[in-house]
């Protein structure tokens, strides 16, 4: 009797991606030259990021007609992103044979309350969290994976950073805690206590913790590695600059050789002007695209 | 003590090295062709083959790994692993290491939503081995030395020719280690040979 679905074939999956960098691309053309420098899978999307934040209004899944030129592109996997909540939306993207769902806050949710339900699909999920109880509701929910938020379109890895940071410091301080500590730490975090347990038991996070949102250069990948990531999600960063093809393969580099210093600083030269980027002080509410969900 | 190497440039090392250890042998993480001089053999991890080829030839790792096996120590290829010992690849010209006398379909089973877990008879290894499936790709056919070890609905899912044994799944995502252990009693055994 086979079983499809299984955590172990969702987790599995994202655990063959690690040390790997996942690329955003927008059609055929940028899918292509992310396999060829060594993306272990490709994101597509309508616009990346920057051009999401630059448009403005609501931003939704990626028309279909797109999807579908990437998935037969590539032999990579093909990721794609729903809304937040947008369960129709998921769906559809699992009918179409899409291999991983981003439920993604850099698109518009579609509820500001729940999130999908995902142990329910047998497509797996991804998700962004910036702390331990984000981690562990969206794991509770089903995700199989997760990354970092950051802050998504900005060429800024800041909030990159400071989640990974939170998250690991949140790790190292639960286990020291005793169980009855657990149950309040559980209560402060929002997070559920049988998880809590479980990742006190084991140091570390039950699925892979990828970091995305605002990586710009080869060293920015190798710096989220050093920082305990287990891959690099590359979004407008690539596809942004003036040489891609030799961006990308720059970054895929220097992830997988994160420790490699003189490698990376030969990676980094001659590479060309990196996307512009963002400071964080200049994004006012509703344009912090990683407060849309908790 | 026998020492089992991990190719390290992407995909699920960690977990080979889990489970080697579980077996009493010593793991260590490949990431340099010179490493290749400390171990008695070799695993070569699931992950995408795609970007592992990349970086197989980026960090120049193709011959001497070629060279490490014609001495007759022991390759062990796992899913995409698979993919790179094979000597034919369905469709594509892009053979890899190629030391493998068998053919390959790559993503054979379909796309993530099919992968799948299944429990397999693999020969003179395992009855009942619970096998874990991810965009696995399987085996079309062997050459006359390559003995098959398991079929999964017809399809050749594990294979071993000499030094060299491969399985289109995932042995490390799960405690049992009985085909781990059959590879480090193979490593064991190669020991013994070459040191005569």
């Amino acid at each position: 009797m086979s079983q499809t679905g299984t955590d172990r074939v969702k987790r599995g999956m994202a655990e063959m991606q690690k040390g790997g960098v996942i690329m955003d691309v927008v059609n055929a053309e940028q899918a292509k030259i992310a396999e060829e420098a060594g993306a272990v899978a490709v994101m597509a999307l309508e616009r990346v990021p920057a051009d999401i934040r630059a448009a403005g209004g609501v931003a939704r899944m990626a028309d279909p007609s797109i999807t579908e030129e990437v998935m037969n592109a590539v032999s990579i996997p093909v990721m794609a992103k729903a809304r937040i909540g947008h369960i129709t939306e998921a769906r559809v993207l699992e009918a179409m044979g899409v291999d991983y769902i981003d439920e993604s806050e850099v698109l518009t949710p579609a509820d500001d309350i729940y999130h999908i339900k995902k142990d329910d699909f047998t497509v797996p999920f991804v998700c962004g969290c910036r702390n331990i109880g984000e981690a562990t509701r969206r794991i509770r929910e089903g995700a199989s994976m997760l990354r970092t938020k950051g802050e998504p379109g900005t060429g800024n890895i800041v909030e990159a950073v400071s989640h990974m940071r939170q998250i690991q410091s949140q790790i190292r301080h639960l286990r020291g805690l005793s169980e009855d500590e657990v149950m309040v730490y559980a209560k402060d975090n929002g997070a559920p206590f049988d998880l809590l347990m479980e990742i006190r038991e084991e140091g570390r996070l039950p699925v892979v913790n990828f970091a995305a949102g605002g990586i710009a250069t080869p060293a920015d990948a190798a710096l989220m590695m050093e920082l305990g990531a287990d891959g690099v999600f590359v979004g407008s960063g690539i596809f942004k600059s003036k040489n891609p093809e030799k961006f990308a393969r720059a970054i895929v580099e220097a992830t997988t050789h994160y420790n490699d210093y003189k490698l990376i600083g030969e990676l980094s030269k001659g590479l060309g002007t990196a996307m512009k980027g963002m400071e964080m002080s200049t994004l006012t509410g509703d344009q912090r695209m990683q407060d849309r969900s908790q | 003590m026998t020492t089992i190497g991990v190719l390290g440039l992407q995909g699920a090392f960690r977990e080979h090295v889990r489970s080697v250890e579980a077996t009493g042998a010593e793991a260590v993480v490949v990431k340099k062709k010179e490493q290749l001089k400390e171990i008695d053999g070799l695993i070569i991890p699931g992950g995408e083959s795609t970007t592992m080829r990349r970086l197989i030839d980026k960090y120049d790792f193709l011959e001497p790994i070629r060279q490490f096996g014609k001495q007759g120590k022991p390759i062990f290829g796992t899913c995409a692993g698979l993919i790179l010992l094979a000597s034919e690849i369905d469709g594509s010209y892009d053979v890899h290491l190629g030391v493998m006398d068998i053919k390959v379909r790559r993503n054979a089973f379909g796309r993530q939503r099919d992968s799948f877990e299944a429990p397999l008879d693999i020969e003179g290894v395992a009855e009942g081995y619970n096998a874990v499936f991810i965009r696995a790709p399987y085996i079309e056919g062997v050459g006359e030395n390559t003995k098959v070890l398991s079929t999964y609905d017809g399809h050749i899912v594990a294979a071993q020719q000499d030094q060299y044994l491969a399985c289109s799944f995932h042995p490390e995502l799960t405690d049992d280690h009985r085909l781990t252990a059959h590879f480090v009693e193979m490593v064991k055994e190669s020991k013994k040979t070459l040191a005569l």
